[in-house]
């Protein structure tokens, strides 16, 4: 195993408190030190960061790889590989592929193959219940030992809350994060869009806010009563946000995670049958998107995700009604964090606590740090570098995003996983993102 | 919904009333008005499409406005070719584009749409060939743009201009494409206040930021009305807990001639049509002197013709003097 030396980079580390110029020393796959260098310590390989961000490699707590099951949509190496380019070094991958990852044996297909990609870390998350169905518990146990770091309704919310309830009991007795979607299957009654003046206008079913709070509602009632602690994926309305700071002053064991796209982009952008806008939960109002920022700035949700799912052209070409619902987001997780930095939301050491540590946190993983002796998973970024999204620039086999078109600022320059340059791989790639 | 018209503002597909300019709404009742003429005469026939192939493309079944775009089609000289797609390629799994290319290797110059899903039409005049226009025959809950024009033209002929006039829309306004086409076409075109109707679970959201004043009380709604637009319940709405049942709702929300003592005593009243008697109108005003419901049916193949003879031919211009006859 190499011995990196990282010079002269502004590392930020948001759970040291750090954001100064520091070298930072790796060896044998983990952070030796940061600042001066250990005593006999010979690098080799040094990795110039002069007027670049050193930080954590950023953590995604929910990306679909498509794999198995739908694999002309993306598949875990491509993906894997478009994650490390993005910076990102751990991604939780939800179980609703096709065999669900409610058996080890799915498990540890993703395991391998994670393997093979030498790219970010892949961390497939269990199925809650079996075939996600929402009746029988899945074998938890047998998942967390074949490597499942958490459990998730994988975007199929359980309806039965008594089933609800004995899953994240069961759950807890194996200290498995519970990781949740917030949705009323009843409520939303098949509306894809938020239910308003988009909606109203376009003449497409709509879904209430009430779709989102009245399954937190259900599930903060649970962790009251239970006290066992979830985390609640991908909020869309700014009254659940709300309920879950109500919650944490309550101190209740809840965190939360949004979607990056969810801070920018409303209702409106599904306006002309914009399939590419068509996301799950829906994109709602204005009110609701700063309400989701401002939960993000106060801490209230502690990560920020890419919610990436790749899709094949063919899923967004089509009427509104028949489209796939999801956008590819690994490409641009990291340079729209860094927009909420120039927009004045977050401080750059906020922007990357919460698509590192807080994502590590709730999933449970000791990640998402520089601290000596930390697995040496880390984002060499440099926030200036200018590039224009356009479906050529996206190494994600997904190229369906609203953002396309976007002027983006921010990209990784190298991306270390376990001590590991991960990206830029080694065979010479264009710099094609460059404007 | 600029898909609708070319760079120098000529229609080029008819998806939507929403946001067309009104001279351009005034165009298309002007040339309905003289076709209206031409289907008074014996010969109904004009030879402005001669040539034209027109592809009545059907992904939900309806006989009704099908046989009124396709006579339309026919009095104006252009050839129909029926497809009705409920039975055929989209339910074995091809692909709407591949479908589309196919049809348009057959060098047609105009698909007539109607599909069950909302924004179908505007996604097929997306990918369209050039030159090739869309007519949406009603898509989802989203549009039925020949429809709010034929009632544009039914209330203007029986009512004079729009501006004075008060209209009210009653029903299922969520579910209905019709009342959306109406509401902009009726205040693209001036109309002094237009109304809807209905009880909350039939009301979208938000539907007042279209422009109109939202009534839950069918008398205090109806008070004063010019225009008195009934639209069509489905029965499954008492499915899906929308409503108790058609009775109460005929009770709350029927057109009866007491409620429409309400109205301005010179009122007319219109329908879509097919009726459902007792549900949304009593048999009485449906066939009583004030309804043009039939008058809005005739309408309908002189709005038709007018779209399509715009759409498709060029300038767009309304015939002026005598129209050439069909000989024979």
């Amino acid at each position: 195993m190499s011995r990196i030396h990282v010079r002269g980079g502004h590392v930020v580390d948001p759970a040291c408190g750090l954001s100064e110029p520091r070298d930072v020393y790796i060896a044998d796959g983990r952070i030796l030190a940061v600042g001066e260098a250990p005593a006999g310590f010979t690098a080799d390989r040094t990795i110039a960061a002069e007027g670049q961000v050193v930080a954590p490699g950023l953590v995604d707590t929910a990306a679909r790889l498509r794999e198995p099951g739908a694999s002309r949509k993306g598949g875990i190496i491509p993906e894997a590989q478009a994650a490390a380019a993005g910076g990102i070094t751990t991604l939780a991958y939800p179980p609703d592929t096709r065999p669900v990852m409610d058996t080890p044996s799915v498990v540890e297909l993703v395991h391998s193959r994670c393997q093979a990609a030498g790219a970010a870390r892949v961390q497939p998350l269990g199925a809650l219940t079996r075939n996600l169905e929402g009746e029988y518990l899945a074998e938890m146990a047998a998942l967390r030992d074949a490597g499942c770091v958490a459990v998730s309704d994988g975007g199929h919310p359980v309806a039965n809350a008594l089933v609800l309830r004995r899953a994240m009991d069961y759950a807890a007795t194996f200290s498995l994060p519970v990781m949740l979607t917030p949705e009323d299957p009843a409520l939303a009654e098949g509306g894809r869009v938020h239910e308003g003046e988009t909606a109203t206008r376009l003449g497409l079913p709509g879904q209430p806010a009430a779709t989102e709070t009245a399954a937190v509602g259900q599930i903060l009632a649970l962790v009251e009563e239970s006290g066992t602690p979830i985390h609640l994926g991908r909020l869309s309305t700014a009254r659940a946000a709300e309920m879950v700071a109500e919650a944490q002053r309550a101190r209740l064991p809840v965190t939360a995670d949004v979607a990056i796209h969810q801070l920018l982009l409303t209702e409106h952008n599904c306006d002309e049958y914009n399939t590419e806008a068509l996301v799950r939960p829906p994109f709602r109002t204005a009110a609701d998107r700063d309400g989701l920022r401002r939960a993000v700035a106060e801490g209230t949700i502690s990560a920020i995700c890419s919610d990436h799912q790749p899709h094949d052209p063919d899923a967004k070409a089509c009427p509104f009604a028949d489209s796939e619902a999801g956008l590819s987001g690994l490409d641009t997780l990291l340079p729209l964090a860094l927009r909420l930095v120039d927009e004045g939301l977050l401080s750059l050491a906020e922007a990357i606590h919460r698509v590192c540590l807080g994502p590590a946190r709730a999933l449970g993983l000791p990640a998402g740090t520089l601290a000596p002796g930390s697995i040496a998973d880390i984002a060499i970024i440099d926030p200036r570098a200018a590039w224009r999204v356009t479906p050529e620039s996206l190494r994600s086999r997904g190229r369906n995003t609203p953002f396309i078109g976007w002027d983006l600022a921010g990209q990784a320059t190298a991306t270390l996983v376990g001590g590991r340059v991960a990206h830029p791989g080694n065979e010479a790639e264009p710099s094609r993102r460059q404007l | 919904m600029s898909v609708q018209l070319d760079p120098q503002g000529q229609l080029r597909h008819l998806i939507n009333t929403e946001g067309l300019p009104r001279d351009l709404l005034t165009r298309i009742l002007d040339t309905a008005e003289s076709f209206s003429e031409v289907l008074g005469k014996s010969v109904k026939k004009v030879p402005l499409l001669r040539g034209r192939t027109i592809v009545n493309l059907f992904f939900e079944p309806s006989t009704r406005t099908r046989t009124t775009f396709e006579l339309a089609a026919q009095r104006l000289s252009a050839d129909v070719l029926n497809i009705d797609v409920a039975t055929s390629s989209t339910s074995k799994g091809e692909n709407l584009l591949d479908m589309l290319r196919n049809l348009e290797a057959m060098q047609c110059d105009a698909f007539v749409v109607r599909h069950a899903d909302s924004g179908a039409a505007e996604f097929i005049a997306r990918n369209v060939a050039p030159g090739v226009s869309v007519i949406n025959a009603g898509d989802g809950r989203h549009a039925h743009p020949t429809q709010a024009l034929l009632d544009a033209f039914t209330i203007r002929r029986q009512k004079g201009p729009l501006e004075p006039l008060t209209i009210a829309i009653v029903g299922d306004i969520l579910h209905s494409r019709v009342a959306r086409s109406q509401i902009h076409a009726l205040l693209g075109l001036g109309a002094g206040e237009v109304r809807v109707i209905a009880p909350r679970t039939l009301l979208p959201r938000a539907i007042e930021r279209l422009g109109v004043r939202v009534h839950e009380d069918m008398d205090a709604g109806l008070e004063g009305a010019d225009v008195v637009m009934m639209l069509r319940l489905q029965h499954e709405r008492m499915q899906g807990a929308l409503l108790p049942s058609e009775g109460e709702f005929f009770s709350r929300y029927g057109l009866t001639e007491q409620r429409l003592e309400r109205t301005h005593p010179e009122a007319i009243v219109m329908h879509p049509g097919p009726v459902n008697r007792g549900v949304e109108l009593d048999p009485r005003v449906a066939d009583g002197p004030r309804s043009v419901i039939l008058q809005q049916v005739t309408n309908g193949i002189a709005v038709r013709m007018a779209v399509m003879s715009i759409v498709l031919g060029g300038q767009g211009e309304a015939p002026t003097g005598p129209i050439e006859e069909v000989a024979g």
